[in-house]
């Protein structure tokens, strides 16, 4: 982390009257427009657990750090992050550690949405670290990402299921881009208690860490190379795969994080960003 | 209506070309993942679950009549590996042929026209369903069925497992593919009023990996 400024998250303001054990509520709000050459920010608004930073800039890219001030999300938690990349404009997002879904006093689920919208000729890279399901935990995760046809975006997700040698929680997450109008993937995964046959021989085998990185590209080079990677209970097993557009994506399974995250690192050097 | 046009439709001596694909067990079983009944219905309910819902809701949303480009192009969005669309569409040209001379439609020959490579499978599936008078409902049931019944003849022949206990494991999973065909039936309703997007999007990670993997392998039993 360096030593940038760091933004006033606005207060949050949950309704009025609204009873105590209900879970939290917070929308945090990222606009980047493109300004003679630099990436700038006309809205950076955190929101309740969800505190945003300032990275130092690498080049044209302006970075962010995604920081999550309290635990959450618990259970009944409902968290949403939006985030603009305006026309032309360079940015890199992350997180600082991992979001541990918990639960909580509140009945029901908790949800965190994330709403990515990438404009003509911009760039985004979405890289947080892994969501991690606690034992007891019920997360309902989306990624809704539009594109316009000439943006570009490197997204990765990746999920842990239980922290080590615990049951996981109940993690189900949705993740669907569209691109010039268009609907180029749609993926939904559920893992856990109540999900027929997830930790069976055709979903995840006993596997405990899953994740996708995907990368759009209209100038994308050879889009029809498949890559295998891993091949090994040990190693963990993941394919790079060309999607039926301007795109490719690595789905891994691992026995655990450290080794989703090498099969991560080897993707990433294959799709040519050797730096992340 | 005619319930018997399901069991024709469903019917695993129904020459749709099916018998040449495992959906996945084969390499699931050179996993050391499936190995006896237990095992291949823990494969089967994954599988039902995730691509054979999104199978029996594409075959639903087509047989009540929703358009069926942009079902071929919804299905694609649910299918990010090549091999599994590739699969997806031969089988779906191949059961295309069949059901051309069995129940002749214009609609059918129309996607054929405009598909020759073959539209995905649950969707010819789905409006030779309409051809033969069945509902969404039931074309979700024979999708549902699809899904499951392929890996266990696959099974059957792979691990020698006793043909009985491999009906069994079908058996078994009954209330599973009518809660599937039901909540498929239930979301393709809603694709007039809403759009593709609605339809649900269930994935299976190992077996998008495990086809890449297998259409790798210098020699193989089946298709995928």
């Amino acid at each position: 982390m360096t030593a940038a400024p760091r933004t006033r998250p606005a207060p949050s303001s949950p309704p009025a009257g609204r009873p105590a054990g209900r879970g939290l509520h917070a929308t945090a709000r990222i606009v980047a427009t493109a300004e003679a050459g630099s990436t700038r920010f006309p809205l950076l608004q955190g929101d309740g657990p969800l505190d945003l930073r300032r990275l130092r800039p690498d080049g044209p890219r302006a970075r962010l750090c995604l920081l999550n001030a309290m635990s959450s999300p618990h259970n009944g938690d409902r968290l949403r992050v939006e985030v603009t990349i305006g026309p032309g404009a360079d940015v890199y997002i992350t997180s600082a550690a991992a979001t541990v879904a918990l639960p909580g006093p509140a009945p029901g689920h908790a949800c965190y949405d994330v709403v990515l919208r990438v404009e003509e000729s911009a760039r985004l890279r979405w890289l947080p670290e892994p969501v991690v399901s606690v034992s007891g935990s019920d997360l309902r995760q989306s990624i809704r990402v539009e594109l316009a046809p000439t943006a570009r975006l490197l997204l990765g997700e990746q999920q842990i299921l239980g922290r080590a040698h615990e049951p996981t929680g109940r993690l189900d997450s949705r993740l669907s881009v569209r691109c010039d109008g268009r609907t180029l993937l749609d993926q939904h995964t559920v893992y856990g208690p109540g999900a027929p046959g997830w930790d069976g021989p055709a979903v995840l085998a006993g596997n405990r860490a899953t994740g996708q990185l995907l990368l759009i590209d209209p100038a994308i080079e050879d889009p029809s190379c498949v890559r295998l990677l891993g091949g090994t209970p040990v190693e963990g097993h993941g394919v790079i795969v060309p999607l039926p557009g301007p795109g490719r994506l690595l789905t891994a399974v691992a026995p655990d994080a450290g080794v989703l995250r090498r099969l991560f690192d080897a993707a990433l050097c294959h799709l040519g960003f050797s730096d992340g | 209506m005619s319930p018997a046009a399901l069991l024709v439709l469903s019917d695993g001596r129904f020459p749709s070309g099916g018998h040449a694909h495992s959906g996945g067990a084969e390499a699931a079983i050179a996993a050391g993942h499936v190995h006896d009944a237990a095992t291949l219905e823990r494969f089967c309910l994954g599988r039902l679950h995730t691509v054979g819902l999104v199978s029996a809701a594409l075959a639903a949303a087509a047989a009540g009549g929703c358009d069926p480009l942009l079902l071929d192009a919804a299905a694609d969005a649910r299918t990010p590996v090549p091999a599994l669309r590739r699969v997806a569409r031969r089988m779906g040209r191949q059961l295309m042929r069949a059901v051309l001379a069995v129940w002749p439609d214009p609609g059918l020959r129309e996607l054929a026209a405009a598909r020759p490579g073959g539209a995905h499978q649950p969707i010819v599936l789905g409006l030779a369903a309409r051809a033969a008078g069945l509902s969404p409902p039931d074309a979700a049931q024979a999708a549902g069925y699809d899904a499951v019944c392929g890996p266990v003849t696959a099974a059957v022949r792979l691990l020698g497992l006793d043909p009985f206990h491999a009906t069994a494991v079908l058996a078994r999973l009954t209330d599973d593919i009518e809660e599937v065909s039901r909540q498929a039936a239930g979301d393709a309703a809603r694709v007039p009023a809403e759009g593709v997007d609605v339809l649900p999007a269930a994935s299976a990670p190992l077996l998008d990996i495990t086809a890449e993997q297998h259409s790798a392998w210098p020699v193989r039993l089946f298709a995928s």
